[in-house]
């Protein structure tokens, strides 16, 4: 990446955030209140510094992004009211778009994606459309059999406390929510 | 009892779908307080996690047409009781007020103007209800039950988007808490985050975060933990088992809504409320 692209995707992450990685003096306080930073191979702070110092590209790689659950503590406690949390956002919106999201993550990502699909579709989430989504491109991604079994054992019990709900609503107006969509995700309209 | 109160109501996903008891047990609490609901119209999902994640504007767009719906249809104070549905909603509003160019971008894409229906979270709802009128309502006292109240994570953050309590110490699910008779612990995890929707992205994550939960309110010798959040409710109850079997270890912690504590003071019956249908038995 040239020093203009690396200049567009720090500023393409800044619009998309709505904050300044300038303004982060690394204090750490994100890292040290982060309830996954753990199980980063970056720290919060740290993948901020990256940015910073115009490693855009190493931050997109990064598992870490995936490990966010956006649960905000970060943004609440930063003393130079930096969004961590929705540069957390910012930067796995970049590295889903550019496609280079690790392997790894991919359960992640496909989640989401199902989600989204089925929100797309009827206009509300689908539970059960949404888990077989999930469950078949996570399996064809991942290519394990514990990925496709896993929480199987939840669908009886979930029965057995009406939980269940086999057929899912659809709002009647689903045009907009399609032109929504479109508009939003793939430019079009 | 004092004048009805009459509020908007936005479900969400979780409510209509597996998170349906918590539905049941709102809809018999704030009946019996003398308050209705009226479901929005037509809404639409606020986006959740996903939309976030992956593409900011339309997780400014699905809460906006929502807010849009509300302003058709009239209403100005909009409950939403999942805690991710109201922050979404909130953060939406936020976006748009700061924002008038991206306020009008949103308007054109979403084919309405959001309007300024005021967003309220479970608590805020029971507030409006007010506690004089609940504290009156109370028939059997949950005396010598101690409660961890659980806050999760957005229903205090970002406190500037949420505007709600203080975001590190809340206090006003104690006081409602300790209006029906029952003691509040004090522990550490309150505003802590289970994990929320990444139940199914990344299980390691919340049992991981569920667990510490759990433990914590169990070493504050609580008896049960109240939540006021669907998915808080998943990850906590539902999902409770995998948490033993994961880390070899049993808790046997009731999790409740807090509307499930309010109606069995008011005297409804478990049953009408839906606490059969948690996964981990009641204590109350």
């Amino acid at each position: 990446m040239n020093a203009t692209m690396q200049g567009n995707s720090i500023l393409q992450l800044e619009s998309l955030a709505g904050t300044k990685f300038a303004d982060c003096y690394q204090c750490g306080k994100c890292t040290a209140g982060c309830p996954r930073s753990a199980h980063m191979d970056k720290t919060p702070h740290q993948l901020i510094r990256m940015v910073q110092l115009g490693h855009v590209e190493a931050a997109l790689k990064a598992g870490a992004i995936w490990q966010c659950v956006s649960c905000e503590t970060c943004t609440t406690r930063c003393p130079k009211r930096v969004d961590c949390a929705a540069v957390m956002d910012a930067l796995r919106q970049v590295s889903y778009e550019r496609g280079v999201t690790s392997k790894q993550q991919a359960a992640v990502v496909l989640f989401q994606k199902a989600f989204l699909d089925s929100v797309r579709r009827n206009g509300r989430m689908n539970e059960i459309e949404m888990i077989v989504q999930y469950k078949l491109e996570g399996f064809a991604a991942i290519r394990r059999l514990g990925f496709l079994l896993n929480g199987a054992m939840l669908a009886p019990r979930m029965q057995m406390h009406k939980k269940l709900h086999i057929v899912g609503e659809k709002v009647r107006d689903r045009g907009v929510v399609r032109r929504i969509f479109a508009r939003c995700m793939d430019g079009t309209e | 009892m004092s004048q009805r109160v009459n509020l908007g109501y936005y479900p969400g996903c979780s409510l209509h779908g597996s998170s349906d008891d918590y539905q049941q047990s709102l809809t018999a609490c704030f009946g019996a307080l003398g308050a209705s609901f009226k479901e929005l119209d037509d809404w639409i999902c606020c986006g959740a996690t996903a939309a976030h994640m992956l593409n900011r504007k339309l997780s400014i767009a699905l809460p906006a047409r929502n807010l849009a719906l509300a302003a058709q249809q009239g209403c100005d104070e909009l409950v939403a009781p999942c805690s991710m549905c109201s922050m979404q909603l909130k953060k939406a509003q936020r976006a748009m007020a700061m924002d008038a160019a991206l306020a009008e971008e949103i308007g054109i894409i979403v084919e309405a103007k959001p309007g300024g229906t005021r967003v309220l979270n479970l608590l805020q709802a029971f507030d409006r209800v007010g506690m004089e009128t609940i504290k009156a309502a109370v028939k059997e006292p949950l005396k010598d039950l101690k409660v961890a109240c659980y806050y999760g994570c957005l229903l205090t953050r970002p406190p500037e988007v949420v505007e709600f309590d203080d975001c590190e110490q809340p206090e006003s699910m104690e006081k409602i808490v300790a209006a029906l008779g029952a003691t509040p612990v004090k522990w550490n995890y309150k505003t802590e985050c289970c994990g929320a929707g990444m139940t199914l992205a990344n299980e390691e994550a919340v049992l991981e975060l569920s667990r510490m939960i759990l433990a914590d309110a169990a070493a504050h010798e609580a008896q049960c933990i109240a939540v006021a959040c669907p998915m808080c409710h998943v990850n906590l109850d539902m999902k409770q088992s995998a948490v033993e079997a994961r880390y070899k270890t049993r808790y046997d912690m009731t999790i409740y809504y807090l509307c499930d504590l309010v109606g069995l003071a008011l005297g409804l019956t478990p049953k009408a409320l839906g606490i059969d249908r948690h996964f981990v038995g009641r204590k109350a």
